[in-house]
């Protein structure tokens, strides 16, 4: 186990970490020491400060989406996962509800950006439907290509994440402690809070491990919701990468995989 | 797999194996992939061909096939990996398509291998655009960026400089260039737009676009800076560092005051935000142009009197490419510039390297229209037959020597290339 562990986490990570020591130019890295990789990174981080450099910048509103989308999924997959597991009677029944949760990722990501575009564009469904209801006079422009439609993407693409684990931990749940509070007179709220969620728990961290990763890394979803205009760590990482600076994303992506472990 | 694998072992397994790892890794990054390996029992002609979709159509391979017996398996990826690969994997491609900018990244890496001039049949007819930087007029077009002439040839089989005169060895064999300028709706703009500094116009707020590759989109970026009058470049394609600041800080504020609607990567998302109408007037190329259009939306590649921004690509090999290998991969370029590959391509809108083999390959009304910037007296068709513009239309912006004449610029990659993705970087974050 502390073989396989060493070998494929600590030895890839100890790579990682070496290489963002070397100096690079266009074309080739340049097994030399350097902390170029870094300076260019955090360039400007200190001179600029109390005002953030654009790198820390960047992790903050990464740190931001993520937040936002964890809550969402949490409260949506803890509350899809609740009706799976103690509002659906039947096994059949739970089988294809669960089923049906992964349609999100029968579509690929340009798919995906071609249907939101005639739903939350300028001249989509949305802004059409609310301007025929007179509540709007003008196309709303935030429905699209805004942090908005980044994070309603991720939530939609990562729910599924958290139902699973979360209605896997809730389906072990004993039956019979949910008939001994009712017994013993706890309200629904109180059954909720002091037997379902506490015995949820594995399930809720599980879920949340996923999501968050995931968003962390995530530069495709950002690039096509955002209009390619919001930055992320993930998107950061890329576009040095096209360019061909494989050391300078190094220091990030340590970050993002330590934060994966 | 398994079939075309135990078929394919006497030609090369290894090469089957290797195409489909190739082609995973590459679902992965850019999604289509075109030439999956199959058999050809009889005929062991391979040439693996990498580059970007741009030129890469099945027509052009079934012609090959049928005319040298070569059979070409397409190896599709963005101008981005096509560089990545050639640096990280020489071995995974025989013949290399791209563009003269990334030759500043792509030589000194040793890993790709000049083409001899001698052996190219039609070397001495490619249009002098390449050869001297002139029209076949001879006009002289801009050089700014890193122009094709000025990276065409090498000092010699294995040097990694360029020569300023010409020599026999030839970097990049050349196929396909065209000139690149904004994309607009006439019908909803409803004006008429004859400059670059329109990108920036408050009037299109929230309704602009520009293109988020770095080393194009900072060219665009500087047509427009350059035509507001704030600064005249010594060279676009080369900035100092204090061009690319200023330039950046323009496109910044110009951004936090929400002029651009979206970035875009991919031509096809540049199609789908100009089709939507959710932009008006963006950075394009020519195929997302006729894409819009034969939808039906009316969509025009805008001629402006600054000039056009250009690109240009060509051919070499692998540096693991040699003896039979590279015979076919020399007779598949002397295929290519024949002709017929040529007339393909000038009827989607960009411009052969050879003009009279190409010409020879397409009707008087077809070369008149694409051409000669003729109004077309039948109607204009598309490679595959569907109909591009009716009888009477005219090309934006003319014709060959009325577009290539006006070029301003090249695409590049600057000195400051490393300092320009960074501060590329803050734009797109900012």
């Amino acid at each position: 186990m502390m073989l396989v562990f060493a070998l494929f986490f600590l030895l890839p990570l100890l790579f990682v970490t070496i290489v963002s020591a070397w100096d690079y130019n266009e074309y080739e890295m340049i097994p030399a020491f350097s902390l170029r990789g870094y300076t260019d990174t955090f360039e400007g981080c200190i001179v600029e400060l109390p005002n953030l450099c654009t790198i820390l910048k960047t992790y903050l509103k990464t740190l931001e989406l993520c937040l936002l989308t964890w809550v969402l999924t949490l409260l949506i997959g803890f509350t899809v996962a609740y009706f799976l597991a103690f509002h659906v009677r039947s096994k059949t029944w739970q089988i294809v509800l669960t089923l049906l949760c992964t349609i999100p990722f029968w579509t690929s990501n340009v798919i995906r950006m071609i249907a939101w575009i005639p739903l939350l564009g300028r001249n989509g469904l949305v802004n059409r439907g609310l301007e025929a209801a007179g509540l709007i006079k003008q196309p709303l422009e935030w429905l699209l290509f805004s942090e908005f439609s980044v994070v309603l993407a991720l939530v939609h693409l990562f729910t599924f994440f958290m139902v699973v684990p979360i209605f896997n931990s809730m389906i072990r749940i004993d039956k019979r402690l949910i008939e001994a509070a009712y017994d013993a007179g706890a309200t629904g709220w109180q059954t909720l809070v002091n037997i379902i969620i506490p015995l949820a728990k594995p399930g809720i961290v599980i879920g949340s491990i996923f999501v968050i990763t995931i968003v962390m890394g995530d530069f495709v979803t950002v690039g096509v919701m955002g209009g390619q205009q919001i930055a992320s760590a993930g998107k950061i990482i890329e576009a040095r990468l096209n360019a061909l600076q494989f050391p300078a994303p190094r220091p990030m992506r340590s970050s993002c995989s330590a934060s994966r472990s | 797999m398994t079939k075309s694998s135990k078929l394919n072992r006497g030609i090369s397994r290894r090469a089957v194996l290797k195409g489909a790892a190739g082609a995973a890794g590459l679902a992965a990054g850019s999604g289509a992939i075109t030439g999956f390996p199959y058999v050809q029992a009889a005929d062991p002609k391979v040439l693996r061909y990498l580059g970007t979709a741009v030129n890469e159509g099945d027509e052009i391979s079934k012609k090959c096939l049928a005319d040298t017996g070569i059979k070409i398996e397409y190896i599709t990826a963005t101008t981005d990996d096509v560089t990545k690969r050639v640096i990280t994997q020489p071995n995974s491609f025989d013949v290399l398509d791209t563009e003269y900018f990334s030759l500043k990244k792509l030589v000194p890496s040793g890993n790709i291998f000049a083409l001899d001039a001698k052996k190219i049949k039609e070397f001495d007819n490619i249009t002098p655009v390449f050869t001297k930087g002139q029209l076949p007029n001879g006009k002289k077009i801009g050089d700014q960026g890193t122009a094709p002439w000025k990276v065409l040839y090498l000092e010699g089989a294995n040097s990694k400089t360029f020569s300023k005169t010409p020599t026999e060895f030839v970097t990049l064999i050349p196929t396909v260039y065209n000139a690149d300028t904004l994309g607009i709706r006439p019908d909803l703009i409803k004006r008429p737009i004859s400059s670059w500094t329109e990108l920036l116009n408050p009037e299109f707020k929230g309704k602009a676009s520009i293109l988020n590759i770095p080393s194009i989109g900072i060219m665009d970026a500087a047509m427009v800076v350059e035509a507001t009058g704030q600064h005249t470049y010594a060279d676009k394609g080369n900035m100092t560092k204090a061009e690319i600041d200023l330039t950046m800080k323009i496109m910044t504020e110009a951004k936090k005051a929400g002029q651009f609607r979206a970035f875009w990567k991919d031509f096809n998302e540049s199609g789908n935000l100009m089709a939507s109408g959710e932009t008006v007037i963006q950075s394009m190329w020519s195929p997302a142009v006729t894409k819009v259009r034969s939808m039906g939306i009316p969509c025009v590649f805008q001629p402006l009197k600054e000039g056009y921004r250009s690109w240009a690509s060509g051919f070499c090999v692998s540096k693991a490419v040699s003896g039979a290998k590279l015979d076919w991969a020399y007779e598949f370029v002397n295929w290519y510039l024949s002709g017929w590959a040529g007339a393909y391509l000038n009827r989607q809108g960009y411009y052969s390297a050879v003009l009279s083999t190409a010409k020879a390959n397409m009707t008087a009304d077809e070369w008149g229209y694409w051409m000669e910037g003729k109004a077309a007296v039948s109607d204009i068709k598309a490679p595959d037959g569907t109909v591009l513009e009716k009888a009477g239309a005219k090309r934006d912006g003319g014709s060959y020597d009325d577009r290539m004449g006006a070029v301003a610029c090249w695409n590049a990659v600057m000195d400051e290339n490393d300092y320009m993705v960074r501060k590329w970087n803050e734009f797109i974050a900012a």
